[in-house]
């Protein structure tokens, strides 16, 4: 099984690359898929492994490079047409017709005809299960398909593959959500597609359950092919080495403050199925990071302290004051400010001017009577945006004209007007050029500098290893690691997030 | 597939058959109803008194099927009563204008006039992308106005009208109204389409989640074009049955016809943000709702009371259906917590 297969591969693609404007995501994407395999694809947050299944779905065009089914170059225009080409997709979180049952979810558009052209109930019923059969799992096709656990919904989709004669399914990060039951149950029908002669390509973080059901595995970095190996050839420190081989570009700033009293505490954070006992503090003048993988649950933390999500238990204290629970407005008067990930959906009204959005969170102190005095507004504006160096044209313009990272200065600018003890800024740096990036990491570092404390997330390994002072590397809802400055590095932080790290949780 | 989840799946299972239990619990309502407005006035029960009962909720009935279409794709007619309107003067007019038009001609005419509008405002929905709030109301007003225009003060009488025409409004069959008969027909042809033809569930898939219906190859524009297509058509027929059940059509003919309709969908059990429901259950919404509008002038209650019960029930109806959803999804989280934590 893991000799070098002879045959022709089901699909290749081969040095594809795909920009979006000046961020180049893929440069080199290149894979090989045969029949009956089970083919993982591994790397970071950002190695251009979505990217190439968006490719294989059709989603996107690659500027470049070949795609070949068959041993045939191929151009998929569309997802129809890489439906049609017989590549499946399914996603980590798949979208079904919740109103509709499993089995007219799996036929939607191609349901059994009798005569008349009327469906055929019982026979689209039938067809449904015995797809569920072949793959050994118990479904009721004639169920709703609301209210399915996330595992059964995969299943599903991999029965619409099916259906459709799909003979490449590529699963994006499929176990993110799952059990071990139901992951066990996912690797039982790998196994059945393997059987079958499907080929299956297996994005995972979760190196283990790579190793367990893989054959073959492809390593990317940096949106580049590293290489292909057969699993039995390959240790995990190999692959994780591979992943995170690379320098360290970018240049980080970074002045040692003295750090003061503790500001944030977390005791013992749980959220039912997303976070389990998360306890660690922040003091004024450091910068602590959120480490780990996408969905580990690092932005849901950050939510929980803020008040945005309902914690089941445990107790967050800011300058010793106990935060209520899902109260964002205590959360705020006990000097807390929230950068969320999302600029454009959660961090700021696009259509509205610099002037307001930088103003929206400090109204009370701006308002007399309940009124709101624009001058005040203007010079509150005016002021930060002189602070951040921020590049606009004119105050009242949209926020929506201004460049990523002008947008991410003045969401900060936003919440430093309400001068906090405790920023919490999620992913500072994401979709930002270059150039901005150094700039708001001089920001923070001046600002940690003046005493403010830091928790900071970031999927960026360089950005947590030159940034942060301390390191919690988390992962599957809790955290897996804690890790000083001095003893970080980005092979460690990979361990602990990927689970490959025993006897150092913190 | 652990207890946790199994237990949750029949739990689920027994949801889905709740709602499609509307159908029942609204026949079960319609019979209390009937029941306790008999035992209050003895002449409710009468063939004659039921009769008109009937006839007054087919054409609501048959404007809900065409609702149905609509608003399970999530979006929504709001020109039905305009069109209601317009249809049934226009045919009036033709028959005064032109004694001895077959009576045929006035049906064809009726329903050529809605699906024009229906094209419009499918057209304008599917292929231009306005929201269909928007559209349906700003046709709301066009085609009253346009109907003002032409009946300008002239109102059509019995006289204008041909007996053969009129006779549709009042003959029965076996004791059961022609109207009643007809809706009955509509109801059964397009409920047998949306649960036997892919276009059918097309719609249904449209409604539940378009992107993914998109993702599935169905020709979303087409099929809400089609949709409002039908809405506007069985609007221009319930135009031209109004006219024969009526006898007399003026500028004020199917006038809040729209909200009636929604509200009698919605009680029906058809929800309101598309996906699911039943034309079935939409004209059993209809029946009720002119029920209890004929129950309480039965029982010499205030006609406003009628318009306040009718909004009673619409925002029960709705609730029912929230917090139905609310348990499903509150059940889901703390099992998938408590099965997560093993």
């Amino acid at each position: 099984m893991s000799e070098q297969p002879e045959e022709v591969p089901r699909l290749t693609l081969d040095r594809a690359a795909k920009a979006f404007g000046a961020v180049q995501a893929l440069v080199d994407g290149s894979i090989a898929l045969f029949p009956a395999e089970a083919h993982a694809l591994v790397g970071e947050n950002g190695a251009g492994k979505s990217t190439l299944v968006k490719i294989l779905a059709g989603v996107y065009q690659p500027d470049s490079g070949t795609l070949g089914i068959d041993g045939q170059p191929v151009v998929l225009s569309g997802p129809v047409a890489a439906r049609d080409a017989g590549i499946s997709i399914i996603y980590q979180e798949p979208t079904l017709f919740p109103d509709l049952t499993v089995a007219e979810n799996i036929f939607m558009g191609r349901q059994p005809l009798r005569a008349g052209r009327r469906i055929d109930r019982p026979a689209m019923n039938r067809s449904a299960g015995e797809i569920f059969t072949r793959l050994g799992v118990a479904l009721d096709p004639q169920r709703q398909a609301r209210g399915l656990s996330v595992a059964d919904q995969q299943i599903v989709e991999i029965a619409k593959a099916l259906s459709a004669n799909a003979n490449v399914l590529v699963m994006d990060e499929p176990t993110a959500a799952l059990t071990t039951v139901e992951v066990e149950r996912l690797f039982e029908v790998i196994r059945a597609l393997r059987r079958e002669g499907a080929a299956v390509l297996f994005i995972s973080h979760r190196l283990e359950e790579v190793f367990a059901i893989c054959q073959r595995v492809t390593i990317m970095r940096d949106g580049r092919f590293v290489r292909t190996a057969a699993a039995q050839d390959i240790t995990v420190d190999e692959v994780i080495r591979s992943m995170v081989g690379r320098d360290l570009d970018v240049l980080f700033p970074k002045t040692q403050a003295p750090v003061g009293e503790v500001v944030l505490q977390v005791e013992g954070l749980s959220r039912e199925g997303v976070l389990h006992d998360i306890s660690f503090s922040v003091r004024r003048g450091e910068i602590v990071a959120l480490a780990g993988l996408v969905g580990a649950g690092r932005s849901e933390v950050a939510r929980a302290i803020f008040g945005i999500d309902r914690r089941s238990a445990g107790r967050v204290t800011v300058r010793g004051q106990v935060l209520p629970n899902s109260s964002p407005l205590a959360a705020m008067a006990a000097g807390v400010a929230l950068v969320p990930e999302d600029r454009r959906q959660q961090g700021l009204v696009m259509d509205l001017g610099v002037d307001r959005n930088v103003a929206l969170a400090s109204l009370a102190r701006l308002s007399r009577f309940g009124l709101i005095s624009r001058t005040r507004e203007r010079e509150l504006a005016a002021d930060w945006a002189n602070r951040l160096q921020l590049k606009f044209g004119r105050l009242t313009n949209a926020v929506s004209t201004l460049s990523g990272g002008n947008q991410q200065k003045v969401v900060l600018s936003k919440w430093l007007a309400r001068d906090p003890a405790l920023l919490i800024i999620d992913e500072p740096t994401r979709g930002i050029d270059i150039g901005t990036k150094a700039e708001v990491h001089r920001i923070l570092d001046g600002l940690v500098a003046g005493g403010l404390a830091v928790l900071m997330i970031s999927s960026e390994l360089p950005e947590v290893l030159g940034m942060a002072d301390r390191i919690l590397v988390m992962r599957e809802g809790r955290i897996a690691a804690e890790l000083s400055r001095a003893e970080a590095n980005e092979d460690l932080v990979m361990r602990a997030a990927t689970g490959q790290l025993k006897g150092a949780a913190a | 597939m652990t207890a946790a989840t199994s237990a949750l799946s029949t739990r689920f299972a027994r949801g889905g058959a709740l709602l499609r239990a509307r159908e029942v619990g609204i026949g079960v309502v319609l019979l209390l109803v009937f029941g306790v407005t008999t035992l209050h006035n003895h002449n409710f029960a009468t063939a004659n008194s039921v009769q008109q009962l009937l006839s007054g909720a087919a054409l609501i009935a048959m404007l809900g099927v065409g609702e149905t279409l609509v608003i399970v794709t999530r979006n929504v007619d709001l020109s039905v009563g305009s069109i209601v309107g317009l249809s049934a003067y226009v045919v009036g007019d033709l028959f005064k204008d032109h004694p001895g038009t077959p009576v045929i001609l006035g049906f064809v005419v009726g329903i050529g006039i809605g699906a024009v509008i229906g094209a419009i405002n499918g057209f304008v929905t599917a292929a231009l992308r306005v929201p269909s709030l928007v559209v349906t109301l700003a046709m709301l007003y066009i085609v009253r106005g346009i109907d003002g225009l032409i009946v300008n003060g002239v109102i059509i009488t019995s006289s204008n009208i041909p007996n053969a025409f009129i006779a549709i409004g009042f003959r029965t069959i076996a004791g059961i109204p022609w109207l009643a008969i007809i809706a009955f027909a509509v109801v059964v042809i397009v409920a047998y389409a949306m649960r036997s033809f892919r276009s059918g569930r097309d719609l249904y898939a449209i409604g539940s989640n378009p992107e993914a219906a998109a993702l599935a190859g169905v020709p979303v524009a087409r099929r809400v074009f089609s949709a409002f297509v039908i809405s506007g058509s069985l609007a221009g027929l319930a135009g031209a049955l109004f006219l024969a059940l009526h006898a007399e059509v003026d500028v004020t003919g199917g006038t809040g016809y729209e909200l009636l309709v929604v509200a009698a969908v919605v009680v029906g059990g058809v929800a309101i943000f598309g996906g699911s429901g039943t034309v079935a259950g939409a004209a059993l919404g209809a029946l009720l709702l002119n029920t209890i509008n004929q129950a309480l002038v039965a029982s010499r209650v205030s006609a406003f009371w009628n318009e306040a019960i009718a909004g009673a029930l619409l925002l029960l109806a709705i609730a029912f259906d929230r917090w139905l959803s609310l348990r499903v999804a509150r059940g889901l989280r703390s099992a998938e917590g408590a099965h997560r934590d093993l």
